[in-house]
C-alpha cells in the first residue's frame, strides 16, 4: 500500500509492550499528520520513552501496529535503514560518539551508512551546525561542548540523515535551566520549517506553545488528549488535573 | 657498524676475557643480525595477527548466533589454560605433521615451516587474552552510545568498526599493553621449535664459544630495550587517541 501525504505519516494502532512482568504500553493509539508537532506528557514510568523507541524499532513490541509511512514498523523483515532513514532520533543523554569532532559526529552517519559523497556531506554538516547557532565549535569534541551544545550538535547529527520525522526523547531533561532555552529555539525552528516532530517532555510551557496536540500518558495508556489550548485548560481526567497542577 | 665496534670487543676479549664474540667475528656478527631479523619479524608478525584475532574475536563474541559465541568461548579456554610452550610444540609437532608437504623438486618441505607456526601459534596464544581485553572495552562502551549508532542506521558491523571499537580500543590500551609487552618475550619460546630468533641463536653461540655469561648479558639489554621501545610507542598511541572528555 502506497502512502500519501494525506494519510496519517505515523499511525500507533493498540500497542502494548511489556519488559519482562513489567507492562509499559498497555494499548496505546494515536496517529500523527505530516508536518504535525506532538508532545507527550506524564510521569516517569508511564512508557512514554518506550512508545518513542518503538516507532524507530530500537525496542520491538509485543502486539499491535505501527505504520510509519505506510511501512510497518512491526515487521520481521522490516528494512530498518529505510526505516532509520525517515525518523531521526534525539537522546536525553546526546549520545554524540565522543571520538569525532561536533562536524564528523554529523558527517559520519551520511557517508558510513548512507554512502554519500564526503565533499557533500560536509557542505551540509556545515549549514547544520550553524543551523544550530554552533559556527566555530566545528572542530570542538563533544567532551568539550557544554550540554546544550552537545545537544544541538545531536539534533543537527539526526538532521544530516534528512529524516521525514524527528522523535525528541526528553531532550532537555539533562540541561541546566539556561541552556534548555538553546536547544528549544532549535527544535521550534524545525517545527516552523514543517518537520514532523515528536516529542517527549517536561516542559509544559513548550509544549503549550509548540504542540498542535498534547498526549497525556499515565500507566501504560493515553489518558486524555487535545490541542494545548483546550488540553490545559479543561482537562477532565483527575489524573491529568494532579499531574498537572504538580507540574504547572 | 661491525667495523666500528669489532676493534674495541677484539680488544675487550684480548685484554679482559670478556667475550662478547658476536661484535667481532664476522660470522658470529651475521648469525646475530640474522637473530635481530628473525625476531623482529616474529615480533611484528604475532603482534599484527594477535590483536587481529582479538578483534575480530571481541566481535564474534557479542554475535546474535549462540555457536559462534561458544567456539569463541572454547577457543579462549583452551589457549589461556594451556602454556604457550606446550601450544607452541602441539602445533609444530602435531598440527604440523597433519599439514600437507610442498614438492619442492626432489626433496619435500612442509608447507608451514617453524616460524609460520611459531606465529600462528603465538598469535592464537596472545590473542585470546586480547579478546577478553577487547570485550572490556567493548562493555565499558554504554548501551547508549549503540542506540544513538543504532537509530542513525548503522548495522551491527559498521557500528563495531566505527564507533565501538575505537571507543573500546581506548579504554583498552593499558591492558593491551601488558599482553604485547608479555607476548614479545613469550616469542622466545619459539626455541622449542628452532625458530633461530634471538635467544636460539644465542644458545648456539654461547654453545660454540663458552660464554654463557656474556651471551646472557646481551639477551637481557636486547630484551629491556625491545619491551622499552614498544611500550614507549603503545603510550604515544595511547595520548595520540586520547579525546576529551572520554578515557
Amino acid at each position: 500500500m502506497a502512502w500519501s501525504p494525506d494519510q496519517p505519516i505515523v499511525s500507533i494502532q493498540n500497542v502494548y509492550k511489556s519488559f519482562g512482568p513489567v507492562e509499559v504500553l498497555k494499548g496505546v493509539s494515536f496517529d500523527v499528520m505530516k508536518g504535525e508537532v506532538i508532545c507527550i506528557i506524564g510521569p516517569s514510568g508511564s512508557g512514554k520513552s518506550t512508545l518513542l523507541r518503538c516507532i524507530n524499532a530500537l525496542v520491538p513490541i509485543d502486539r499491535g501496529s505501527i505504520m510509519v509511512e505506510g511501512q510497518e514498523v512491526h515487521d520481521p523483515d522490516l528494512d530498518k535503514l529505510e526505516l532509520r532513514k525517515k525518523v531521526g532520533m534525539v537522546f536525553q543523554q546526546y549520545n554524540l560518539f565522543p571520538h569525532k569532532t561536533a562536524l564528523q559526529n554529523v558527517m559520519m552517519a551520511p557517508i558510513h551508512v548512507l554512502k554519500q559523497d564526503k565533499a557533500e556531506v560536509e557542505a551540509r554538516a556545515r549549514r547544520l551546525i550553524r543551523k544550530v547557532r554552533l559556527e566555530g565549535k566545528e572542530d570542538a569534541y563533544p567532551g568539550e561542548l557544554s550540554g546544550g551544545q552537545q545537544q544541538r550538535v545531536a539534533i543537527a547529527r539526526s538532521l544530516a540523515m534528512n529524516p521525514d520525522i524527528m522523535l525528541f526523547d526528553e531532550v532537555t531533561a539533562a540541561l541546566d535551566p539556561e541552556t534548555v532555552k538553546e536547544v528549544l529555539v532549535t527544535i521550534r525552528e524545525l517545527a516552523e520549517e514543517g518537520m514532523t516532530c515528536l516529542l517527549v517532555t517536561h516542559e509544559m510551557g513548550f509544549a503549550r506553545e509548540i504542540a498542535d496536540h498534547i498526549y497525556f500518558t499515565d500507566g501504560g495508556v493515553i489518558v486524555e488528549h487535545g490541542p494545548p489550548k483546550t488540553f490545559f485548560k479543561e482537562a477532565r481526567d483527575p489524573r491529568t488535573r494532579e499531574f498537572l497542577s504538580q507540574i504547572l | 657498524m661491525f667495523d666500528l665496534i669489532s676493534d674495541f670487543f677484539r680488544t675487550l676479549y684480548e685484554e679482559t676475557g670478556w667475550n662478547f664474540v658476536i661484535f667481532y667475528e664476522e660470522y658470529e656478527w651475521s648469525r646475530f643480525v640474522d637473530a635481530i631479523w628473525v625476531s623482529l619479524k616474529l615480533i611484528a608478525a604475532s603482534l599484527i595477527f594477535s590483536v587481529l584475532v582479538g578483534v575480530i574475536g571481541a566481535w564474534a563474541q557479542g554475535s546474535p548466533m549462540r555457536w559462534l559465541r561458544l567456539v569463541m568461548a572454547g577457543y579462549i579456554q583452551f589457549f589461556r589454560n594451556t602454556p604457550p610452550y606446550v601450544q607452541l610444540l602441539f602445533f609444530y609437532f602435531v598440527v604440523g605433521n597433519l599439514t600437507p608437504k610442498v614438492d619442492m623438486g626432489g626433496y619435500y618441505e612442509p608447507l608451514i615451516d617453524s616460524f609460520g607456526w611459531a606465529v600462528i601459534s603465538l598469535s592464537f596464544f596472545a590473542g585470546a587474552f586480547n579478546v577478553e581485553i577487547f570485550r572490556a572495552g567493548i562493555e565499558a562502551v554504554p548501551t547508549a552510545t549503540r542506540e544513538a549508532a543504532e537509530s542513525l542506521g548503522y548495522t551491527r558491523l559498521k557500528a563495531y568498526l566505527y564507533i565501538i571499537l575505537p571507543l573500546a580500543f581506548r579504554v583498552s590500551l593499558p591492558a593491551l599493553n601488558n599482553n604485547l609487552v608479555n607476548l614479545v618475550k613469550t616469542t622466545t619460546q619459539a626455541y622449542a621449535i628452532a625458530v633461530p630468533e634471538m635467544l636460539y641463536t644465542l644458545n648456539q653461540v654461547w654453545s660454540d664459544n663458552v660464554n654463557v655469561e656474556e651471551m646472557m648479558i646481551v639477551l637481557f639489554i636486547y630484551y629491556v630495550g625491545l619491551v622499552a621501545i614498544l611500550v614507549w610507542g603503545m603510550h604515544r598511541w595511547e595520548k595520540a587517541m586520547r579525546v576529551p572528555g572520554y578515557g
